[in-house]
């Protein structure tokens, strides 16, 4: 849309189409076709979800991206053409050149031969360089826990680094359409259409930060719209029509975030803050590959009906730093349900829990945890929802088991343990319509920081 | 131990005005999030008169007792005075959080309104 050396745009209207993988499938064709935007920013990756793309990469090695992606591209391509929308999203996993294709075998479909560049940011994947990089003296220490990253080296799924938006830029500078990346930043997303347009440059600390907070804004989709929104939210309008967010970006580091008309949800200063507090840590040092973002500098101020105008972000020197996410096997898990009636609902809920665990133990099955939820009892708020509770009233309690081993056999015992419950246990039970739990592999997250010298993102164009 | 509390505040005088328990889900709103086994609850004054109780009142060690028993860890503050918003880390809340945890709330997404429980005092006119 824009080329080197025209005059910057007034205004670059960014458009969030989805929160994560699995987020509402209308949204982005909402977005495209709802009014004018120049960009829809969608966000699919989760930190579990690279583990999942990179066991399907392992069976076939044509998958390994957001699947969901390609049908809603080839649903949208027509209008995007059309209205001259290009799209930045991380739905290619640990596979983008796969998903590339893909998107490019749609567009051939839909006969937009020529008329699509599609730009693939790769790079990020260190999965195959992890020995070189700790025999190279780089630890990838666990963040959280101080441990190194020998500890469960042999159980390693998937290792990526988060890159930033300069990538995604340079794919924009090269005339990309469509901008596929792996593991790019959720905030990166967003800030890199204004980087392009506006021709932000790499120390531009305050305008990285004001993108980046644009970027935090959006990233969760409706989140800062209505969806699952406190303050008044009985109030809030149509969320059968809920309006996915829009960033209009100035030059300046300005931005207002606003809506289509005539959509649901709601866009204020109070929901947008709930948002902006969302999954944060040290407010003032908001750490992405892009630069540090002081959060306690934003301004808010209403700017209209369903219009947020936000100002005044401040930013730092980014680190030499990248975040790596590294996901590895940590054994099985299963949870196991059962619903109790009223009367002594809670009561006999408690009493099946005793029976279940005599049971566990008798079987000798051994679990690094067992954990026991009351749902309707404090199952969410503990003793702090007990205190004021009538338990003796309550008209069902759902008993919620659910067990940790990294003996496979000892959690599929477990599952064989719930059903029997219902004949020969305490009375006034139903609910297991669903029938035996599935016991499920666990895959754990494994936070850590490479140099970024260490890391080389690679930009490259497909053409349809 | 909360209920000794309760005794010993009810009725104390603060200030010239006349002490009243209220609960944060009056004063404040909240949204809570998940990184690893810490989650955060950003806590926001309704109304900007209200931030000044939050700060005073709603301490790190305040928030501590309030989920004793419900999380290991220590609790952080950060202060986000231009968005009347206080940040808190609750470390050792989610059973090991994200995949590992065996909880319904493995995110933490509702100790958003767990912390709304607690109560704080405020002053009214005599």
């Amino acid at each position: 849309m824009i080329s080197k050396g025209s005059p910057a745009p007034p205004t670059v209207r960014i458009a969030a189409g989805q929160g994560f993988w699995g987020d509402w499938l209308e949204a982005p064709y909402r977005q495209v076709t709802g009014g004018p935007i120049d960009y829809l920013m969608l966000d699919y990756l989760a930190e579990v979800t690279m583990s999942i793309l990179q066991k399907q990469k392992s069976r076939d090695p044509t998958l390994g991206y957001a699947k969901d992606f390609v049908p809603l591209m080839e649903r949208i391509l027509p209008t995007l053409v059309e209205r001259h929308i290009k799209v930045i999203a991380n739905a290619g996993g640990v596979n983008p050149p796969a998903c590339a294709e893909a998107v490019a075998a749609a567009a051939r479909r839909l006969r937009l031969d020529g008329k699509v560049r599609i730009g693939v940011v790769t790079g990020d994947d260190l999965l195959g360089r992890l020995d070189g990089l700790v025999a190279r003296g780089h630890e990838l220490t666990n963040l959280d826990t101080g441990r190194p990253l020998r500890d469960v080296r042999d159980r390693v799924r998937s290792a990526n680094a988060y890159l930033g938006a300069w990538p995604v830029v340079e794919a924009l500078r090269q005339g990309a359409d469509i901008v596929i990346t792996g593991r790019v930043t959720d905030t990166g997303l967003t800030l890199a259409p204004m980087i392009h347009a506006f021709g932000w440059k790499r120390d531009d600390w305050d305008l990285l930060a004001a993108g980046t907070v644009a970027g935090h804004t959006i990233e969760c989709g409706a989140q800062c719209s209505g969806g699952n929104c406190l303050v008044d939210w009985e109030r809030i309008p149509d969320l059968a029509n809920v309006g996915y967010p829009i960033v209009e970006a100035h030059a300046d580091g300005t931005f207002d975030i606003t809506k289509h008309p005539s959509t649901g949800g709601r866009i204020s200063v109070p929901g947008v803050t709930e948002q902006l507090v969302y999954e944060m840590g040290n407010p003032a040092e908001y750490i992405t590959p892009d630069c540090i973002a002081d959060f306690t500098t934003i301004r808010l101020a209403p700017a209209g009906k369903d219009r947020v105008r936000v100002s005044g972000v401040r930013g730092k020197p980014a680190t030499d730093k990248l975040k790596v996410s590294i996901a590895y096997f940590y054994g099985y898990k299963a949870v196991g349900t059962l619903v109790y009636a009223w009367p002594d609902a809670y009561k006999k809920a408690k009493a099946a829990d005793g029976v279940l665990r005599q049971r566990l133990t008798a079987l000798g099955l051994e679990f690094e945890a067992i954990l026991t939820e009351f749902v309707g009892a404090g199952a969410t708020h503990g003793v702090l929802a007990l205190e004021t509770a009538d338990l003796d009233a309550l008209p069902e309690v759902q008993l919620r088991i659910g067990v940790r081993s990294f003996d496979a056999a000892a959690v599929e015992r477990f599952t064989r343990e719930i059903a029997p419950l219902i004949l020969n246990g305490p009375p006034s039970v139903t609910g297991f319509a669903g029938g035996r739990p599935k016991p499920e592999e666990i895959v754990a997250y494994w936070p850590a920081l490479v140099d970024k010298r260490m890391v080389e993102p690679c930009v490259e164009i497909v053409e349809v | 131990m909360r209920k000794a509390a309760v005794r010993r505040l009810a009725g104390r005088a603060v200030g010239k005005g006349r002490a009243k328990r209220v609960r944060l889900l009056e004063l404040a709103h909240a949204r809570s999030g998940d990184k690893g086994d810490t989650a955060n609850v950003g806590l926001i004054a309704l109304k900007p008169e209200y931030y000044p109780l939050l700060v005073k009142q709603v301490t790190a060690a305040r928030v501590a007792r309030h989920f004793k028993g419900m999380i290991t860890g220590t609790v952080e503050r950060y202060e986000l005075p231009n968005l009347m918003a206080l940040n808190f880390l609750l470390h050792g809340a989610l059973d090991g959080g994200g995949t590992i945890s065996l909880k319904t709330d493995a995110q933490g997404k509702v100790l958003s309104t767990a912390l709304l429980r607690l109560e704080i005092e405020i002053e009214v006119a005599q």
